[in-house]
């Protein structure tokens, strides 16, 4: 189980407000949650694969399986998240000192590369679709393909209402551009008809030229028209005449060579002509051409009868605007929206989640477009990201939600925890973490502490990123899981290097009392390499330098060092830093020393020794076992006799005078 | 989980444009499902590659040039494990496999070594307990020694014609034992070998010499996970890290220090007199002098975010991969 898994088990009883559980599989229900506060998160993470009967009724139990955030275990959209990470991290290090139009335009191409990462994302989705054989799977990509292109949609108009913020002129612009992008269902038709070998002669013929005329695309039409003039000459007089009131139509530029009352003189002058030539009949004799001029003089009528060749109400807005008002101001848009959608829907149809989630758009209502957004999609990646662009744009007030961070930390914490209980896309949502000033680092600490650490590499990783950012806590909680797994599996060195990376004492203390056991039932060293090589981590712990320390006795021993052998078996037992419970041992060790021929210990030494012993012997009577434990008794007795033997030949020995 | 081995194709010559610039994308020729995380790879021949993954089985995959699919060859599993059965099916991460084809060597958390034959169902031999921590790289130093690196920051060699369990020699760093996280060997100068550490550091040891390294260069701010002398130019060394930098030590620049007439020989040097081959033949990597060879050290990735998992150079050619999933093709290295 992944730590944003939950568990439920349905009981026998009916289900208090069982409501919650009814969410269908992929939209999440947090508009009753909107500002509810966190007793909504557990709540929150009922998305995805509830499919129990919803009615509360008793019915045989059943285990779901609950997951925070199906979409990040999605293939295809592995790459929206890793790419938009490394968008959002751009922009969170980027330069705010850029102020004015450069940050503008920064800010601006910000939104372009989100927009380019949803269409490459996009394109993959359409090609893994068309590969795939599973018709399940290719109907799940063809939904998938669909909400991300509504994704696109909404964030370009964002982008020009909000991040680009348009002013009238260009606004106009923006917007034809962003309907020719999105509206695309006519491509088919179009490129079929100019495929064609004669296509004046095509029956959507007719149907091509008004598409480009209602997107805007004059020089298009103009092509087209011209081969119908030639095809068709005794229509070449009006044909001149429409070409010329096409080619003359005034459309705001984007740079400024010219204001807008300039545009609107001459939008109004073109106007007129527009109406003369129509009233005078020109066109009567060609329906076609006919309805195009209406269209060229914004007449409604003649534009909503070209319904389904611009199948939208935006399409409807943005064709209405061009040729009624090519002047028309951001603020003013929501009153043309209004009445757009209207009209076009005509109250045969309701408006369905996307087009009310444009309508806030125009209504530069961005509270409005995040929360409808959030709504309606089954994933945080969205929102998140859009509010934060905007909050870069210093768009949004702090909108303090009843918890006390505001909007946009509140969806960034969202998406990353999301993040977190995938098994590697985790790495994307410490970033995310960190960006949020207030909650983001509790969030972290809570959660990086449970990933399933499965190799050494991951702890690592996970550890790093703890280091980083302090976290003295989880370092050492990390570093404790990894040496006690360490332990169990007998590799001592690992646990001792993940202790040292902690400087955790204490566990270093563990591991060398393993060793010194080991030692005690074996009578020899395991893993000598680790041990002749402790260098300075040696100093971690007592016991740890106590190992080491022993181990060089040892050592010394062996290449017959006895007198420096000697010293340090007497250091260890003084300077405290051997166990009591080994000093048996030592005093044991010491005597083959003892034992030697020439002798090696000094009266002082042998004194020490002889205090150590009693020392040991003279603690508490009752828990002693000397008294029953024949070896034992055997042993101390071995030594007192060892001592004095060898203090009596040390004192002979220094009370000799050299040389005589 | 969902892992998978997969081989791209990073665009063919053929490719080339008027200027010879643009290339085309890498493409996914084909893959195949793996169970486990990858921790290292390797071609055992122009068909095979042996992978070691973190379920402790070490695979051969073939990979079939005219139909362009990828098999499963030949498997070891459990070629590492913990004893403890209590632990997630007792196996241990494989961390690190080198081939010499047809021999294969693999070590890891388990601290074990084990010698296999491509043709062989079994391993030829293996050293249990070869080391108590964790063993995090293996290269070959001679066709019968290799090198291990572990987590306690010991550099060891071991020689395969012996019997006995126990390293030929143990190389350690000076101060704090920080643990080794991979290995490289001079591919044309045995005894200069280079290792990265958990603290970014990169040390150049020379084993003819000492037990401690020669050089030690601060490096990276995190673990450096890879280090790759150059196949065909060893003055060229690249090292990459969980930080997110992938660099570049470029020692050559001090070939204009050598006398001329080097140039013209290649690196014949029989004629020249004793005492200018012993100056010139010693390599850069082992010059203790900073003033008078200069290292050009270059990060090759303008704009970090995430680890530089792994890396690999051969030619004019670079790849590296990434935490943020991403595998990036230098084809022009040294343009």
């Amino acid at each position: 189980w992944g730590p944003a898994e939950l568990l439920v088990c349905e009981t026998l009883f009916s289900r208090a407000g069982g409501s919650r559980s009814r969410c269908p599989a992929r939209s999440p229900c947090p508009s009753r949650f909107w500002g509810e506060g966190r007793a909504g998160d557990a709540a929150r993470a009922l998305t995805g694969s509830l499919a129990g009967s919803g009615d509360g009724a008793p019915s045989s139990s059943r285990v779901f399986v609950v997951r925070r955030d199906q979409d990040i275990y999605i293939q295809t959209l592995r790459k929206l998240f890793n790419e938009s990470h490394g968008i959002f991290m751009g922009l969170q290090r980027s330069e705010e000192e850029l102020a004015g139009k450069s940050r503008k335009a920064q800010l601006v191409q910000v939104s372009k590369n989100y927009r380019s990462v949803i269409r490459a994302c996009m394109e993959d989705m359409h090609q893994a679709a068309v590969l795939t054989r599973d018709s399940a799977l290719q109907g799940q990509y063809s939904t998938q393909v669909s909400i991300l292109s509504a994704m696109e949609l909404i964030w370009n108009l964002c982008e020009i209402l909000f991040v680009e913020a348009a002013t009238a002129g260009p606004l106009l612009l923006r917007l034809l551009d962003w309907v020719r992008l999105h509206v695309c269902d006519v491509d088919s038709m179009v490129r079929e008809v100019l495929n064609s070998e004669s296509p004046s002669k095509h029956k959507l013929f007719w149907n091509v030229v008004d598409v480009f005329v209602l997107q805007g695309r004059m020089d298009e039409a103009r092509h087209l028209l011209s081969k119908e003039a030639s095809a068709n000459p005794t229509s070449v007089n009006m044909y001149k005449i429409l070409d010329d009131l096409m080619k003359k139509m005034p459309v705001p530029s984007l740079g400024n060579t010219q204001t807008l009352t300039e545009l609107e003189l001459k939008w109004q002058h073109w106007h007129e002509e527009c109406q003369r030539y129509l009233q005078d009949g020109t066109f009567a004799s060609n329906p076609h051409m006919e309805s195009i001029c209406k269209i060229l003089l914004g007449d409604e009528e003649a534009i909503l009868e070209k319904k389904e060749l611009m199948t939208t109400w935006y399409h409807f807005l943005v064709t209405r605007l061009l040729y009624s008002h090519p002047t028309v101001k951001p603020m003013e848009l929501r009153f043309y929206a209004q009445s757009s959608m209207d009209l076009f829907l005509g109250g045969e149809s309701s408006p369905e989640p996307l087009d009310m989630i444009l309508m806030a758009a125009f209504e530069f209502e961005m509270h409005q477009v995040i929360k409808e957004c959030s709504i309606v999609l089954s994933n945080w990646w969205f929102v998140a990201h859009l509010t934060d662009l905007l909050d870069h744009c210093k768009l949004l007030q702090s909108h303090n939600l009843y918890f006390g961070s505001n909007m946009r930390e509140f969806l960034l914490l969202e998406y990353a925890s999301g993040l977190f209980s995938h098994h590697s896309l985790w790495q994307l949502g410490v970033d995310y973490f960190d960006h949020c000033p207030e909650y983001g680092r509790a969030y972290l600490e809570l959660h990086i502490e449970r990933i399933p650490l499965s190799t050494e590499q991951k702890a690592l990783k996970v550890l790093r990123i703890c280091e980083q950012r302090q976290m003295h806590e989880q370092v050492r909680s990390i570093c404790k899981i990894m040496a006690m797994k360490a332990l169990r599996n007998n590799r001592l060195g690992s646990a001792l290097s993940w202790s040292i990376r902690a400087k955790d004492a204490a566990f270093a203390t563990l591991i060398s009392d393993r060793f010194l056991k080991d030692y005690c039932e074996r009578g020899c060293f395991s893993d000598l390499d680790l041990i002749d090589n402790l260098g300075p981590s040696m100093l971690l712990s007592d016991r740890l330098t106590f190992l080491g320390k022993y181990r060089e006795f040892h050592r010394l021993y062996g290449e017959k060092r006895f007198l420096e052998a000697a010293r340090l078996l007497l250091m260890l037992m003084t300077a405290h830093i051997a166990p009591c419970s080994f000093w048996m041992t030592l005093l044991t060790d010491a005597l083959p020393l003892l034992e030697q021929k020439e002798v090696i210990f000094s009266a002082e030494q042998t004194y020490e020794l002889m205090r150590c012993l009693e020392d040991l012997t003279a603690g508490n009577p009752d828990k002693q076992r000397f008294q029953d434990d024949d070896v034992e008794t055997t042993k101390v007795e071995m030594l007192r006799l060892a001592l004095a033997r060898n203090l009596a030949r040390v004192i002979v020995k220094e009370g000799t005078v050299e040389g005589s | 989980q969902d892992n998978r081995i997969s081989i791209w194709s990073a665009g063919d010559l053929g490719n080339e444009g008027l200027n010879g610039e643009y290339h085309g994308e890498p493409r996914l020729l084909c893959d195949i499902q793996h169970n486990g995380d990858v921790m290292d790879m390797q071609f055992l021949d122009q068909e095979r590659i042996v992978v070691a993954s973190s379920t402790g089985t070490v695979t051969i995959f073939r990979h079939h040039q005219n139909n362009q699919t990828l098999s499963a060859n030949h498997l070891w599993e459990k070629a590492h494990y913990h004893v403890d059965q209590d632990t997630s099916c007792g196996g241990a991460a494989c961390t690190g496999v080198v081939c010499n084809n047809p021999e294969i060597v693999t070590v890891g958390e388990d601290g074990r070594i084990n010698l296999f034959r491509a043709d062989q169902k079994d391993a030829v031999r293996t050293i249990d307990n070869a080391d108590s921590s964790t063993l995090h790289a293996v290269t070959f130093l001679r066709t019968t020694e290799i090198l291990t690196v572990n987590s306690i920051g010991q550099l060891k060699i071991w020689d395969l014609r012996q019997q006995r369990n126990e390293p030929s020699q143990i190389f350690s760093l000076a101060g704090d034992r920080v643990p080794l996280h991979c290995v490289d060997r001079h591919p044309n100068q045995q005894h200069i070998v280079a290792t990265g550490g958990q603290d970014g550091m990169l040390s150049i040891w020379d084993i003819r010499q000492g037990t401690m390294p020669v050089s030690l260069l601060n490096a990276h701010e995190a673990e450096m996970w890879e280090v790759h002398f150059h196949p065909s130019d060893p003055d060229h060394l690249f090292t990459c890290s969980e930080d997110g930098s992938l660099w570049h030590w470029d020692t050559s620049t001090n070939v204009s220090e050598k006398p001329s007439f080097l140039h013209q020989g290649g690196r014949s040097t029989a004629y020249l007199s004793h005492s200018t081959v012993n100056q010139s033949v010693v390599s850069a990597w082992l010059s203790n002098d900073p003033t008078k060879d200069r290292m050009e050290i270059t990060n090759l990735i303008p704009n970090q975010t995430l680890s530089v998992n792994s890396l690999d150079v051969l030619g004019p050619c670079l790849v590296y991969g990434t935490d943020a999933e991403a595998i990036y093709v230098n084809r022009q290295l040294f343009a």
